[in-house]
């Protein structure tokens, strides 16, 4: 590790910390009505969108009817995307000719399979990808389908945020607010604005945003390449801000047309942890009591201050195997050293790790470099990242729910402890709740583990319809124990609807389209609908005056509670997968064992 | 539920003129008044053609240019049409052979340097388009490209200093040469030297 690199992270964190507070703020009074320095301008907006769609802003809905708009609406954005995809041939904006007869040479089919993975994936934030965008979408696929959806699902993500907290902030009521005009507001007050100084941020920087033919170029060399072009930087900005992470291109924030500069890489990396960052402090503001947003925070921060130090020593460090042959290890005034396989020059050691813990901190799945190529260390840290449930920070809007799930289950235990009903911000947490928030766990659990194991044993005719390769364990790049980590980290990304993956494993066959696709919704709805059903019993309760027996949430021995319980949660279920996988492997790998198995004479 | 489709149709149709039409629509307009170049790909053009872009890496096998980083986008590295990793693990044998190879070509290309070989030379990059290289990559294949150019090793080296951008803002990233550019300044020198 080197003082420059630590001092990026530095500077990162600070700039996050703060962001908090007014971003936090400002959401805030967007979300409760209040009037912001954004009104004047985008009010008009606001309403003439209620208008036309016949949204009355001043109904509310009880936590039924709030779950219920939300999958309706989940249900007609899948029906959107699907359909745009299905019909990019019929379609304008294309000038590659997408799903006609002139596709170039090399060109994905939008298979139905592959269809309903991505519009599955979108629509639930998790911008999973199967295809390669250069080589399978059309513009306005990428532009009018699958950007709206980076808005809407994050928009949606945040509503659900929102309904919990007005559980917890309100008391004796029924109803959690107006998913429409949660969904509304979002989207107009947070995320376009957002995105728009984003996008041209990024643009200055040297991200494309065009509607050309892909462009010719004679090289230098006497060769001919075709340039991929479109409209990314407004795709990207929103790809960031919502934690959607869904390239445009294939290598995704790697590619230099979506991350050209050390700068816009800096920039990608905060916009992942603003919202998040922020959602903490309007959490604080909603219930009257700013400390409880600090100390989640808090929980948080050590959490990630932690892995991203581990994720940037294990790669800088480096791989044994590799070093041996007669490479650099240790970063020099002009080469970063390490593990560079899979890492971008311009992004070093230092922000890759960054990001990459960042990314998997977050329900963003971007990358800016290949998890699969990480040392079994530093990947094992990513993955964990996500198995955690993406707490930290987290997604927008998931981020912050996950957490207050995981601060529900934290106070329960130590009521357990000293034998008396545990309190959260002057809710009682009792067995409805805490029942609710366990079977969302166990779910979660169950959805990554089960697919896991049954992907790991599947097996499939070869040349078949299923899954060509045949055996589904026959679709990783890799063999022996980093092969069964990138099906784990499949699963593990699908649940978390996250989105990055141990990209070596072949997921465009119909069998792991369809049964990530599953395993994305069942991580989605499966966990949102027992939280809702939390916010609807804590709503009706009343909130009682903390007394001395009150386990106080807003100070340092809540805060260790929390990051105990995320931690032990987290490491009970996966421990014996992760030792299966990354473990295992960081041991062959200090041996000197490869795969296929052939041991090195060190 | 079913009378949450309304809304959630008509919602969802005003979000996808609002987000997916009209945003993208004035981010275009206003990235192609403010910044043409970049917009349009940082496309770099000699005689009117063009040449690539000075964001995606192109590969380079003579002696006479500098080498790009190993590249695992398309069958021959450098196909912007399947930008990508190598997505090989720590403990892949076929990662573990490449490395092998490339060192001993990196050797084998550069006699004069004794050096470790720098970690960027031999791995590939996110993209597999990674532009760059790092500065110990370029002042490792300096005694080469000046041998083959028939130019002093100085003057090579005056190149690299010239073109190594710095970390940006003082701090972020990695310093670096881009490939495509140096290249083209290379062979500018040699035509003027010609003329």
């Amino acid at each position: 590790m080197t003082p420059l690199g630590l001092l990026n992270i530095a500077v990162f964190f600070l700039v996050i910390l703060a962001l908090t507070k007014p971003l936090g703020a400002f959401m805030a009074e967007v979300f409760q009505g209040e009037r912001t320095f954004l009104h004047p301008l985008l009010r008009p907006l606001e309403r003439l969108i209620y208008r036309a769609c016949g949204v009355r802003e001043n109904s509310e809905q009880r936590w039924t009817q709030y779950a219920a708009s939300l999958v309706a609406f989940s249900l007609v954005c899948f029906l959107f995307v699907y359909a745009f995809e299905r019909l990019q041939g019929l379609l304008p904006l294309n000038p590659m000719g997408f799903g006609t007869g002139h596709a170039p040479g090399g060109a994905t089919r939008m298979t139905p399979d592959l269809a309903f993975n991505t519009a599955v994936s979108f629509v639930t934030n998790t911008n999973w990808q199967a295809y390669a965008g250069e080589a399978t979408l059309s513009y306005l696929v990428q532009m009018a389908a699958l950007a709206v959806e980076n808005f809407v699902s994050a928009a949606a993500g945040v509503a659900v945020a929102l309904a919990l907290v007005r559980g917890l902030a309100r008391q004796q009521s029924k109803t959690l607010g107006n998913f429409w005009v949660d969904l509304t507001r979002g989207v107009v007050y947070v995320f376009l604005p957002l995105a728009f100084v984003g996008a041209l941020v990024l643009g200055s920087q040297g991200v494309i945003q065009n509607f050309r033919q892909y462009t010719r170029a004679a090289t230098l060399q006497g060769s001919t390449d075709v340039i991929p072009q479109g409209p990314v930087a407004s795709q990207e900005a929103i790809k960031m801000l919502g934690t959607n992470g869904g390239g445009f291109f294939n290598a995704n924030s790697a590619h230099p047309f979506e991350n050209p500069t050390p700068l816009s890489n800096f920039i990608e990396t905060l916009m992942i942890f603003a919202v998040p960052a922020g959602l903490t402090y309007t959490f604080g503001k909603m219930i009257g009591d700013t400390r409880q947003g600090w100390a989640l925070l808090a929980a948080m921060s050590v959490l990630f201050l932690f892995a991203v130090f581990v994720v940037y020593g294990a790669e800088q460090r480096g791989n044994p195997i590799l070093t041996r042959l007669g490479i650099e290890r240790s970063a020099t005034a002009r080469q970063p050293g390490g593990n560079m396989e899979g890492k971008e020059l311009r992004f070093g050691i230092a922000d890759s790790a960054l990001f990459a813990t960042v990314t998997t901190d977050a329900s963003c799945g971007a990358v800016s470099s290949m998890h699969d190529s990480y040392t079994p260390l530093g990947g094992l840290v990513l993955l964990f990242n996500i198995e955690l449930g993406e707490v930290v920070f987290g997604g927008v809007g998931s981020g912050l729910y996950g957490m207050l799930l995981f601060a529900m289950i934290g106070v329960f235990i130590a009521g357990l402890m000293v034998g008396r009903t545990p309190e959260y911000v002057g809710k009682k947490i009792e067995q409805k709740e805490v029942k609710m928030a366990m079977l969302a766990l166990i779910i979660m659990a169950a959805n990554i583990l089960m697919f896991t194991g049954v992907s790991s044993v599947a097996r499939f005719s070869k040349r078949g319809y299923w899954n060509p390769p045949g055996a589904a364990a026959e679709n990783t790049a890799n063999a022996g124990p980093h092969g069964f980590t990138e099906i784990l980290y499949a699963y593990s990304s699908a649940n978390g609807n996250n989105g990055s993956a141990f990209a070596g494993i072949d997921a465009n066959t119909p069998w792991y389209n369809v049964s990530t696709g599953f395993a994305i919704l069942i991580g989605r709805f499966l966990f949102i609908i027992p939280l809702l059903a939390v916010a609807g019993t804590l709503v009706a309760k009343r909130r009682i005056p903390s007394t001395s027996g009150t386990l106080p949430t807003h100070g340092a021995l809540f805060v260790g509670v929390l990051i105990g319980t995320v931690v032990i949660v987290g490491a009970l279920t996966f421990f014996p997968a992760l030792s299966l996988g990354p473990i295992v492997e960081h041991f062959l790998m200090v041996q000197g064992k490869l795969f296929p198995a052939v041991a090195l004479p060190w | 539920m079913w009378r949450h489709i309304g809304p959630a149709f008509r919602l969802m149709f005003a979000f996808t003129i609002l987000t997916g039409f009209l945003y993208p629509a004035v981010v275009t307009e206003l990235c192609q008044v403010f910044f043409p170049r970049q917009a349009n790909g940082s496309l770099i053009y000699r005689h009117g053609r063009v040449l690539g872009s000075s964001l995606i890496g192109q590969n380079f096998t003579s002696p006479a240019y500098f080498h790009p980083r190993p590249s695992a986008a398309g069958v021959a590295g450098y196909d912007p049409m399947a930008s990508g990793g190598s997505n090989l693990g720590p403990t892949s044998r076929a990662l573990y052979e490449r490395v092998k190879a490339d060192v001993a070509q990196f050797r084998a290309e550069n006699p004069g340097y004794q050096g470790p070989v720098p970690a960027d030379a031999v791995t590939a990059s996110a993209s597999g388009l990674d532009p760059d290289i790092s500065p110990a990559s370029a002042f490792a294949q300096a005694a080469r490209v000046a041998h083959a150019r028939g130019l002093s090793r100085r003057q090579i080296r005056h190149l690299i200093r010239d073109y190594t951008q710095k970390r940006q803002l003082g701090f972020l990233g990695e310093p670096r040469v881009n490939v495509l550019e140096i290249n083209l300044a290379l062979d500018r020198l040699a035509q003027d030297r010609r003329q």
